[in-house]
């Protein structure tokens, strides 16, 4: 069977660099809402922050596992690269996972401990979510620009921290607008409308960035036919954001109409920008290091994790499904039993 | 300082503090099906009052749970990325299959038992409890068959020093997977059996004489008798497997040096690495022989027998596994003492009026004898491996990363801090969530109209 479709130390290694790609991208848009509506925490009032914590309650658990699926295949599939740039990143993904603890266990402790502590959790989920938005915002810059800790490599990095942050607090913001209604739904497309320039500036520094720090990125793009094939991506995200920043001028609109179209047109957006990314860096694992095919696992054991995921996955996303269905709606309230 | 011992303690800091809480869920989760069934059965309030405040002892913990769990995936690659290049093969299925087939599938199915019990019918309600439940004891199968083949590992074989999977079948059966297997899963039944029976005496303590504080105690303890001798058998299995794979790991928890006949058992001792005796023994002779070879003049395996001719010490350090153990079999059977004679008790006399006040009050100080139980186990056996990381493969040395101390030690001392914090509100949350159950106060409000409008969450609900 594994030489059915050719050399599988071949396509073993790009079936599984798409795989990472998009349990990253799914991550980045689920978790990236439940993380933003964290990050808006300080702007809401205390009842509306209930009702936030309860649009994102019965999901952030999930949205979270892709994260771990993510690193799970990196470790799996490209062993010595995990190690690389895992080991380069320490600190900041360090903070990342303290702030993720204190983000996750505020969920709980916030409904659950003394009542005169909630405010004190209440700090915790916002510092937690924003410990980690700006630690994976840095992440992004260190790899973009190949994991090398000069001065520069820093402060582009720290941009793309604060963008990444703001970027997230707007998915949150357009996902609230879906699931809140009233002064809350208002409030929320008040704060998307503001946070959408956060967006573009981030998707500009990074696409501006990645070739100039790279020859070959610059030559996969700026080159004949490539560009061609190319221009596309950069044109559709143009009209996406004009077309986003229209309907966030025109909602809210009577029956609710369009309430979910922010947020889905900023997960497209999310797309392609990610899609433009992952295209500059392949073959890339480590950038301008070490390629997805030096860095593979063996084909045995990548083909019995294949052969499972083809099983599963369509199951984990029926049962994602499922969840999402069952909690569809307005958020208005959440009992816990 | 040395990154590798850093790296060691952060390792050991975060495995340990992540363990509680999944000792906690896994068999939770299936105490709270128990519970959610009786009621459905029954139609008896107490067994949903049950549900209702265990319910929430299992949310907090599975959060914890959750969020340490991030932690530890990430450490293989951020501490030891030795581990993976050198094991990947072997280690990276068994983990994907621990997030594929567990750790999905708990984490969408428990949005929807926590918070779902009006939306769904009550089938699909009881069927998410039950999923939550497996996919638990699944992640808890997978892990446990990574850490069981680091012990004893079988299947592979080594190219230019990394591991290839030869046997897949031969990997995940591993010689001491159904050994460590089943004593961990009864290591959390009894974890649970004790929490429950703990927390329950206390609320009794507190004049809680609630239908379901009678039920709970009672079904705490008799639970734990059922699971406790089970649990003193496979550790003895458990033991004689060993001794047939990993021998030193054994004389160092028996404390025995020279390989001999007769070998005393060791109730308590002093061991001396350095002079490589024991101080201030005292044994019962010959029945350390008879326990792991059914004979009293039977040969065990003693740890001079790991010094190599230069000097070199190749087995563990002997004193914390050697603590360690009596830790653990101390702690089973004081179990073993409290949960029989209260289940006599109880039996005899009325229910939990029957029980003296002294027995109330060792469940509560027995509420977390579990944890202590749990620990101490994981010590014995992982202690025990050293210097190997995986026996005979890799050691813990070879595994570390290139990291420098000071960047771990500057993580090191912000998890302890923040592990420190949440445990503290961990158990100040439990005790205040007894506390609030056993002055009946409502701990769920009431059936919100269908049709409530804006209503959010109450203050301390
Ligand atoms: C005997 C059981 C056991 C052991 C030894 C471990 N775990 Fe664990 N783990 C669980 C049993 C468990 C669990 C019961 O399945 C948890 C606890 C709460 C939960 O959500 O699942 C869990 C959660 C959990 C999560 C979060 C899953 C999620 O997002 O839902 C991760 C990433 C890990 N673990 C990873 C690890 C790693 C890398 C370990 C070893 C080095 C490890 N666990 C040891
Ligand atoms: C869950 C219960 C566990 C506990 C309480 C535990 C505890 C420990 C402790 C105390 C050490 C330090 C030993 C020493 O350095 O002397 C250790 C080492 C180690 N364990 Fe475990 N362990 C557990 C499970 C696991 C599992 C499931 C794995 C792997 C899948 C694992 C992998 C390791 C590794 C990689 C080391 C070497 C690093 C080190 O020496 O600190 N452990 N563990
Ligand atoms: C009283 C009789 C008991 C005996 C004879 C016993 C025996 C053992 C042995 C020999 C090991 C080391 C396994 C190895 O070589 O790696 C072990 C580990 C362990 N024990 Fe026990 N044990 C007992 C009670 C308990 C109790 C009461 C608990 C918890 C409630 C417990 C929890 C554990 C755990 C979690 C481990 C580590 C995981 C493993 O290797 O299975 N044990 N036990």
């Amino acid at each position: 069977m594994m030489d059915l479709f050719g050399d599988p130390a071949l396509w073993l290694p790009f079936v599984f660099a798409g795989l990472m790609g998009t349990a990253i991208l799914i991550y980045v848009i689920l978790d990236g809402f439940d993380l933003g509506v964290g990050l808006l925490f300080p702007f809401a009032s205390p009842t509306e922050r209930d009702r936030m914590v309860a649009s994102i309650g019965p999901f952030w658990d999930a949205n979270e596992t892709w994260l771990v699926l993510a690193i799970g295949i990196l470790l799996v599939a490209f062993p010595v690269a995990h190690g690389v740039i895992l080991t380069a990143l320490y600190l900041p993904v360090a903070v990342m996972l303290v702030g993720l603890i204190l983000r996750g266990v505020a969920f709980e402790f916030r409904v659950k401990a003394p009542t005169r502590h909630r405010g004190a959790w209440n700090k915790a989920f916002f510092a937690g979510s924003l410990a980690s938005t700006l630690s994976q915002g840095f992440m992004l810059g260190m790899y973009v620009t190949g994991l090398q800790f000069t001065w520069a490599n820093i402060a582009f990095a720290t941009l793309t921290a604060v963008f990444l942050t703001v970027g997230f607090s707007f998915i949150g913001a357009v996902w609230l607008i879906g699931k809140a209604d009233g002064v809350l739904q208002a409030k929320a497309i008040l704060w998307a409308r503001r946070g959408i320039w956060g967006l573009i500036a981030g998707i500009v520094a990074i696409s501006a960035a990645s070739p100039l720090v790279s020859a070959r990125i610059w030559d996969k793009w700026f080159s004949w036919p490539e560009i061609a094939w190319l221009a596309p991506l950069p044109v559709l995200s143009a009209v996406l954001v004009l077309a986003l920043w229209r309907v966030l001028h025109r909602l809210p609109l009577d029956g609710d109409r369009l309430a979910w179209a922010p947020f889905w047109m900023a997960s497209a957006l999310f797309v392609m920008a990610f899609g433009g990314l992952a295209y500059s860096f392949y073959p890339y694992v480590v950038p301008e290091q070490m390629t997805i095919y030096e860095s593979a696992a063996a084909p045995e054991s990548l083909i019995i994790i294949l052969v499972g995921t083809m099983v599963v996955l369509p199951i984990i996303i029926a049962y994602s499904i499922l969840a999402y269905t069952v909690f569809r709606g307005k958020a208005t309230e959440l009992t816990y039993y | 300082m040395d990154p590798l011992i850093l790296s060691r303690i952060q390792f050991a800091a975060n495995i340990s503090f992540h363990i509680l809480f999944p000792t906690i869920t896994i068999a939770l989760g299936w105490v709270l099906l128990f519970f959610k069934l009786r009621f459905n059965r029954t139609g008896d309030e107490k067994w949903m009052d049950a549900y209702r405040f265990w319910v929430k002892v299992f949310a907090l913990s599975f959060a914890l749970g959750v969020v340490s769990g991030i932690t530890m995936s990430f450490q293989f690659g951020t501490n030891w990325p030795g581990f993976m290049e050198a094991v990947g093969n072997v280690a990276g299925p068994l983990l994907a299959y621990e997030i594929l087939t567990a750790f999905f599938l708990e984490a969408a199915f428990l949005g929807i038992m926590l918070f779902g019990f009006r939306r769904v019918p009550g089938w699909l309600h009881t069927t998410a409890t039950a999923l939550v439940a497996f996919g638990t004891t699944l992640s808890a199968f997978w892990i446990l068959v990574l850490n069981s083949w680091m012990h004893t590992p079988a299947g592979y074989e080594l190219r230019d020093g990394v591991v290839h999977a030869t046997d897949w079948f031969a990997i995940v059966f591993n010689p001491s997977m159904p050994y460590r297997l089943a004593h961990m899963l009864l290591a959390s039944g009894l974890t649970v059996s004790f929490l429950i029976a703990g927390f329950s005496a206390m609320r009794w303590l507190w004049g809680d004489r609630s239908a379901e504080v009678r039920t709970t105690l009672r079904f705490g303890a008799t639970l734990g008798a059922i699971l406790i001798p089970i649990q003193i058998y496979a550790g003895d299995m458990h033991g004689l497997n060993t001794l047939e794979h990993q021998p030193a790991k054994v004389a160092a928890m028996e404390g025995n040096w020279e390989t001999q006949g007769n070998v005393p058992l060791v109730l308590f001792a002093i061991p001396d690495q350095e002079a490589r005796e024991n101080r201030m023994e005292i044994a019962i002779p010959s029945v350390a022989s008879l326990i792991l070879t059914h004979s009293l003049d039977g040969e065990v395996p003693g740890l001079n027998d790991f010094v190599a001719a230069d000097g070199t010490v190749e087995h563990p350090p002997v004193a914390p596994v050697f603590y360690a153990f009596r830790v653990m079999v101390g702690l089973g059977f004081a179990m073993l003492a409290l949960s029989w004679s209260s289940v006599w008790l109880m039996r005899r006399g009325r229910g939990v009026e029957g029980l003296p006040r002294p027995w109330i009050y060792a469940f509560v100080g027995m509420a977390f004898s579990g944890w202590v139980a749990t620990l101490a186990g994981w010590y014995v056996t992982e202690i025990g491996r050293q210097p190997w990381l995986v026996t005979g493969v890799l050691t813990t040395k070879e595994a570390v990363g290139p990291v420098t101390g000071g960047m771990v030690a500057s993580t090191l001392a912000a998890y302890l801090l923040v592990y420190a914090g949440l445990m503290a509100a961990y158990l100040g949350t439990l005790t205040y969530l007894a506390r609030k159950a056993a002055r009946h106060d409502p701990l769920t409000p009431d059936v919100p109209k269908p049709d409530a409008g804006i209503r959010v969450l109450q203050p301390g609900e």
